[in-house]
């Protein structure tokens, strides 16, 4: 009796997941900069993950012509998934912890981030198919949470 | 076994149903194009990383079949992604909310080729064109509208030799965009420049025979890249700093992977990162495509394994795929050949 439910839940996931893998996540913010990373790191908590760091990627830019310098790079993880899978899959260990890039544009805000597709091909142990398919969820999550705040 | 059989079919159907129904709802263009669109066009067209979509002139000329297949091929090489998941209706909806911006009435083209002289052509491209769309319509350097970025205009012209743009556009609409130009942009009506309409149907059939540019073969790359240190852990590590300054970037972080995420005093000591950045290149890279930040600053990851030392960066080239942007390749390959250098030069 069991087989027919694994079957049906494994077609429905299929049918309800949209099949095209996206390379990039990329969301527009109406809030300002510092409003935008307040809401960021509030739905980065909320989804479970500890941030560990904001890293300025901007040192300098004004310097050279830009308008703003507000470009950063937000730092998160779970720490038990930090430590496993940077032991386990030292291949892995270039792409930790998970990030998400946030620049101003005008008075508005940019978010992005990757996913894993382009990592798949290369990482074909199937737990870590599923962290990914965790992360990618979880990011889109965080992505969204903060597009519709205001 | 049959009645469960009967029942796994019955399931099934459902949820097709169910699926197929959900798409029969109108679909909301204005929240499909804010979730897909907006982060580039911006929320009400005005370009970004793309190039505004909300001009009078540009939707005076833009057929609706033009909107729908440039969405469905994107612009390959030029940022701009191919959507081949939205639905028909989905993609319609967008179209509409898109076409809501202006009151002008959508054109219609028929597809017949023009007849001009391409040989002509070529030579009024060369001379009113190339300056902004390039020698070979490759398009400006960095794409669409000049916010925060310091740039040579303050719409970059967009790449009239890609795939993208050729399958979707018509001869027609090619011709109607050159007579009418796009006010508020730095395109203007070829008439401005003292061209005639029998010069727009040369110029148009030398748009048609633009070579596309050469790709790199997008052969799937090593998503790392990995040197094995003879050495032991701290000399390592000074060997890759003494690598990393020497190529004039400044160390401007070092840490372990789990700083942050363990008590201080906790951490493990033997995976460590050491972060660093040159100005004038994320500089340079930031103006051709501002989402490149996303993987600066550069970063060497040091590590103690069963088999010794070892260092590992991500691999740049793997990038230039992931931004869908051809200019990029040339920095993800000088970004290559850096980190290369480096993890030679440290374990060397
Ligand atoms: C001063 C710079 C400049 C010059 C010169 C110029 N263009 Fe443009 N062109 C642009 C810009 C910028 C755009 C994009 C406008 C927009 O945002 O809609 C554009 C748009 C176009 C488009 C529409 C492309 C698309 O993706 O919709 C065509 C076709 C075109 N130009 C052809 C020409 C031709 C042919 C010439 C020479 C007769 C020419 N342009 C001269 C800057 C220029
Ligand atoms: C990742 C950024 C990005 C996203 C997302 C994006 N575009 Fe674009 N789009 C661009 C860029 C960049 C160009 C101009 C390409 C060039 O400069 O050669 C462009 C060009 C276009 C054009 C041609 C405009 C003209 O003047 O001819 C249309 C139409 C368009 N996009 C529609 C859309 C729609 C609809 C969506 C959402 C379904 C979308 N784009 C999503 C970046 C993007």
């Amino acid at each position: 009796m069991r087989s027919w439910r694994i079957w049906l839940a494994a077609i429905l996931l299929i049918l309800t997941t949209s099949a095209i893998a996206q390379d990039l996540y990329m969301v527009r913010s109406g809030m300002a900069f510092p409003e935008a990373m307040v809401a960021l790191q509030k739905a980065i908590r909320e989804q479970g993950y500890t941030l560990s760091r904001v890293q300025r990627v901007d040192l300098g830019l004004k310097s050279f012509g830009f308008k703003t310098d507000r470009y950063r790079v937000v730092f998160f993880g779970k720490p038990a998934e930090i430590e496993q899978l940077g032991n386990k899959y030292r291949d892995l260990v270039p792409y930790l912890p998970l990030k998400i890039a946030i620049f101003a544009e005008g008075d508005e805000t940019l978010l992005l981030a990757s996913s894993f597709h382009h990592l798949r091909p290369f990482f074909k142990q199937p737990a870590l198919g599923k962290q990914f398919d965790t992360w990618e969820k979880d990011i889109q999550r965080i992505l969204e949470q903060v597009r519709l705040a205001d | 076994m049959n009645r469960r059989i009967r029942f796994f079919c019955a399931a099934l159907l459902w949820a097709v149903a169910s699926t197929a129904s959900a798409q029969g709802v109108r679909p909301d263009g204005e929240a499909l194009y804010q979730q897909n669109c907006a982060a580039c066009h911006g929320s009400d067209g005005a370009g970004g990383v793309g190039v505004p979509l909300n001009l009078p002139d540009f939707l005076a000329v833009a057929s609706d079949r033009y909107l729908r297949n440039t969405l469905r091929h994107g612009r390959p090489g030029r940022v701009m992604p191919a959507f081949p998941s939205l639905t028909d209706e989905q993609a319609d909806a967008i179209i509409r909310t898109i076409r809501g911006w202006s009151d002008a009435p959508a054109p219609v083209y028929d597809s017949v080729r023009l007849k001009g002289d391409a040989r002509r052509g070529k030579q009024l491209f060369t001379e009113h064109c190339a300056a902004c769309h390039g020698d070979h319509g490759q398009g400006g350097a960095g794409t669409g509208v000049t916010f925060s970025r310091p740039r040579e205009a303050p719409i970059m012209a967009p790449a009239l030799n890609n795939p993208g743009f050729q399958q979707s556009v018509s001869d027609a609409m090619l011709k109607a965009t050159l007579l009418r130009g796009r006010r508020g942009t730095p395109m203007s009506p070829i008439t401005a420049l003292g061209l005639t309409e029998s010069d727009a149907d040369d110029l148009v059939a030398w748009l048609r025979k633009l070579p596309p540019d050469e790709r790199l073969a997008r052969t799937s790359q090593s998503p790392i890249i990995r040197m094995e240190s003879p050495y032991g852990f701290e000399e390592t590590l000074d060997n890759l700093k003494k690598a990393v300054t020497a190529r004039n970037f400044h160390i401007i972080r070092e840490q372990t992977l789990d700083s942050g995420y363990v008590k201080a005093g906790k951490e493990n000591k033997r995976q460590y990162i050491v972060y660093f950045c040159s100005f004038s290149f994320l500089n340079e890279a930031l103006s051709v495509d501002p989402r490149v930040g996303l993987f600066l600053p550069c970063r060497v990851t040091l590590q103690e394994t069963d088999k010794g030392i070892e260092l590992v960066t991500i691999n740049p080239e793997s990038l230039s795929h992931l931004f869908n942007n051809s200019e990029l390749d040339k920095y993800c390959a000088r970004m290559h050949r850096l980190y290369s250098e480096i993890l030679e030069e440290a374990t060397l």
